[in-house]
């Protein structure tokens, strides 16, 4: 039974495979020699200013909450789909009721200008 | 083999949950979450749940883990290694060997009876985990779920009213 996971499994283990052996590699092999301009942060070629730990507009916040509640949508679509031919009608009309609450919710952000970078 | 397996992502979720509340960096303590998060993805497929395992991994693993990275960004947590943090220690540690303790004692003393349901698990494995919690939510419980939808509103008109300047 979770054989059919084997592929998964494979997966994970070459994408950490891949990045532990990039990182071996590169430190076993690499060139090392450093200097101080070499070991400035990079900051699109300018002179570092502060630190890299700044506080980050609430804007990037507010998307990632509509994020969040839209993927949650998605979410109750998975089983919708696969029940889709079984429920019918049925089913289209309670998802188009869910759906259209939802969507109002999307209008509303669209309206109050939530989705613009101000 | 497949208990060799539990006790794999078992040993990686014990280590990387206590990587979580002993990171000095909460960005690292939030990237150990997500391997937490995983693992229990992996319990859920071992648990012939499917639909919960990719349902943690998109909702937990994905959404929430950025919304908890961007409240650390938000912060501006700094990484204090100064600062004695020894009374907070002992009392968490008090806390939570009651906290185990009690769990111990209701693991082994109790025996756990699964509830007689007409779903057993060779049902649920003949047609499929998804489907049966998909008729269920669509026709024992419609109503719930068409409220979960007025509930997603209103945490959307929040969100908005609580993060935008002019609205």
């Amino acid at each position: 039974m979770l054989g059919a996971y084997l592929p998964i499994l494979l997966l994970v283990i070459v994408a950490i495979g891949f990045g532990l052996v990039s990182l071996v590699m590169s430190s076993l092999i690499g060139p090392k020699k450093f200097s101080v301009l070499k070991m400035s942060p990079y900051e699109s070629g300018c002179e570092p200013v502060g630190t890299g730990q700044e506080r980050f507009s609430i804007k990037f916040y507010l998307i990632a909450m509509l994020f969040i509640l839209f993927d949650i949508e998605a979410v109750f679509l998975y089983p919708w789909a696969i029940l889709y031919k079984k429920l019918g009608m049925f089913g289209l009309i309670e998802m188009g009721i869910f759906i259209v609450i939802l969507f109002v919710g999307y209008i509303y952000v669209w309206k109050k200008g939530a989705l613009e970078w101000e | 083999m497949e208990t060799l397996f539990f006790l794999i992502v078992s040993l990686v979720a014990i280590i990387s949950a206590i990587l979580v509340v002993t990171c000095r960096n909460p960005i690292n303590s939030a990237l150990s979450l997500i391997l937490t998060f995983f693992c229990l993805a992996t319990y859920y497929v071992m648990l012939d749940a499917p639909f919960l395992a990719a349902v943690q991994v998109m909702v937990y693993a994905g959404a929430i883990m950025v919304l908890i990275v961007f409240t650390i960004m938000l912060l501006n947590i700094r990484v204090n290694a100064s600062k004695s943090q020894s009374h907070k220690i002992v009392l968490g540690s008090v806390i939570g060997f009651f906290t185990l303790l009690n769990t111990a004692v209701i693991v082994f003393k109790s025996r756990v009876a699964l509830p007689n349901g007409p779903l057993t698990g060779d049902i649920i494995k003949q047609q499929g985990h998804t489907e049966l919690i998909g008729r269920e939510m669509f026709t024992t419980f419609l109503l719930p779920f068409e409220i979960t939808s007025i509930l997603l509103l209103v945490a959307i008109v929040g969100a908005v009213i609580l993060a935008k300047k002019k609205i």
